[in-house]
């Protein structure tokens, strides 16, 4: 197995037959997550020709390409003129993010994980609300199912392993934690992730104008509420979220 | 009253697809549309008309249908049983479909995925620029008795052609390329991957398929500390017990299992449509020999058109046989550009 943690970043590798994935780290972290949004933006601003579509994963840009249009050796070689014009873990994010205020509940029968999960990260229930409400977490990815946004990267504290056994189901707009990271699911979902907040997000919304409600980079804050205050927002198209743009 | 499709009867799978929705997996949803490709080609060259319209894929089982007014379809992928009104009709060919004749498709012979193609093609609106259904991202829902599906006005007139299948049913050697993660393997389980023959398992759908070695499973060397990357349809993902799933057009986006390899796109048929118990072996080829491959697989779609045959029919089996024009030749000539047209 190649060490990977003796290359130097980014790498750039082909993924399956029309595609090339660019790399810049083997675990996640923030500086890695930044410069992959900041890459893949730089993709969809360079008009290169054969290119069809480009996402990001954790840290990692990917770009689909015709390979009858323009072959894998003149793709490469445009990725990798990409990638020497710039320092990407010192770029800047890109443009056009926001800033998400969401309520949610922590803890109680909307969220009864909580506890358990505080406890895994040596935190009272108190410091666990207070940790992850004072943290504003980037969008690092969005994938697994339509809309659902991994979020980071929370203290050290959370660095706790998903559970061995599936919780059977969390509700549509639940928050929940293990490595440093938090997801919210768009559907009802079974889970090894731990259930520590409710949220009224609809993340995913076929017919709406913006089907997605979060882009990858926005930035999240999730703000305690009571389960009333909660209920109160049910029906809103945003679950009570408001955004601003990040300048 | 607009021309339609009515459903009487349909089988659990039978869904609307089109070629999909690219473009968003940045927001998690995988592209979909039809799992057989090919399929949606033959059925555009039948009925001389974009394969981008909308049609009626049919798992295993088709069901009974009827059109308001007089409609050319068009059969093709998994050959099933089909009849009009009792008389049957050839598989991967076009026909005329009279308005109130029940036509009638049902088990497949052979492969899992037929597709009923209708001359304009289906009317849906588009949502997330697809109109067809994925399942996993609850995008539509599979048809049922009573349905009724809108069609596009349809600017062709041929019938009675038929188009020469490629056989891609009951498995066989599907050629793949190495991919992100193919280096986690070691040279001797990628050797043994390709030197194995694999059963597709019972288990499988829209999103993937899982496939049973005739040894052991596989391992990487990475184990499960893989960090989630990107999934494209067609790769060989590697579970924890070593147990290879080939991921199709509804996967998720991304994912955290070793992938060993990615299927080539105009292999991916032949994975879609092995069926449950049937053998599948794998092939690296390199980047360039794929692209040849593909290259080569384009062509023969696109030449789909000039290499229709007329239908032979026998004739002790056609009842108005003096209706007919039997002497070869005598049209005005220009039929097959009409209907191109």
């Amino acid at each position: 197995m190649p060490d990977l943690d003796d290359m130097t970043w980014p790498q750039i590798r082909h993924a399956g037959y029309d595609g090339f994935v660019v790399t810049f780290g083997t675990r996640l972290s923030e500086p890695a997550n930044r410069a992959a949004l900041a890459f893949r933006d730089a993709i969809d601003h360079a008009g290169i020709d054969a290119v069809e579509e480009s996402s990001t994963s954790l840290v990692s840009a990917y770009v689909r390409f015709d390979p009858l249009q323009r072959d894998h050796a003149a793709m490469r070689a445009t990725l990798e003129t990409l990638v020497q014009q710039h320092d990407w873990f010192a770029v800047g994010l890109p443009s056009g993010r926001r800033l998400w205020r969401v309520p949610t509940v922590f803890g109680g029968d909307a969220a009864p994980q909580l506890a358990e999960a505080a406890s895994v990260a040596g935190l009272s229930e108190r410091d666990a609300i207070a940790s992850i409400a004072e943290t504003q977490v980037r969008v690092q990815t969005i994938g697994f199912a339509p809309g659902m946004p991994y979020l980071g990267e929370l203290p050290p504290a959370w660095d706790i392993p998903r559970q061995t056994e599936l919780t059977a189901r969390v509700p549509a707009g639940g928050l929940c934690v293990a490595i440093r990271q938090l997801v919210l699911f768009p559907v009802d979902t079974p889970t090894g992730w731990r259930h520590v907040g409710q949220t009224a997000l609809r993340l995913f919304r076929p017919d709406a104008p913006e089907p997605f409600l979060l882009r990858p980079g926005d930035e999240v804050l999730f703000d305690p509420v009571s389960p009333e205050e909660l209920d109160r927002v049910r029906d809103d198209a945003n679950g009570g979220a408001t955004c601003e743009d990040i300048a | 009253m607009t021309r339609a499709l009515i459903v009487h009867r349909a089988g659990p799978g039978v869904t609307v697809q089109d070629p999909g929705r690219p473009g968003y997996l940045a927001y998690g949803l995988s592209r979909g549309g039809a799992a057989d490709r090919l399929a949606l080609a033959e059925g555009a060259a039948l009925l001389g008309q974009s394969d981008a319209l909308a049609v009626l894929e049919m798992a295993g089982i088709g069901g009974e249908f009827e059109v308001t007014e007089a409609t050319r379809i068009a059969l093709t992928g998994a050959p099933m049983r089909a009849s009009v009104d009792g008389t049957r009709i050839a598989w991967n060919a076009c026909h005329r479909l009279e308005a109130g004749a029940r036509l009638s498709i049902g088990a497949a012979g052979t492969g899992n995925y037929g597709y009923l193609h209708l001359g304009g093609g289906v009317a849906l609106p588009r949502r997330l620029g697809g109109c067809g259904t994925h399942l996993s991202a609850g995008l539509g829902a599979p048809l049922k008795a009573a349905d009724r599906l809108e069609i596009r006005p349809d600017t062709g007139s041929r019938t009675g052609m038929a188009v020469a299948a490629d056989d891609r049913f009951g498995g066989g050697t599907v050629r793949i390329v190495a991919s992100l993660q193919t280096d986690l393997f070691a040279a001797g389980e990628r050797a043994r991957f390709e030197a194995t023959t694999f059963r597709r398992d019972a288990r499988g759908n829209r999103m993937g398929v899982r496939l049973d070695p005739d040894g052991p499973g596989f391992e990487s060397e990475a184990g499960l500390s893989v960090l989630s990357e990107v999934i494209v349809p067609g790769d060989i993902q590697i579970t924890g017990d070593g147990t290879p799933f080939v991921l199709l057009n509804e996967c998720q986006t991304i994912g955290g299992y070793p992938r060993i390899g990615s299927v080539l796109p105009a292999d991916l048929p032949k994975v879609v449509q092995a069926r449950a118990g049937e053998t599948l072996r794998f092939s690296f080829v390199s980047l360039e020999e794929a692209v040849a491959i593909e290259a080569r697989a384009r062509d023969a779609r696109k030449s789909l058109r000039k290499r229709l045959t007329p239908l032979i029919r026998d004739p002790a089996t056609i009842a108005d046989l003096l209706s007919y024009q039997l002497v070869s030749g005598v049209t005005a000539g220009d039929d097959l550009e009409r209907s191109e047209r």
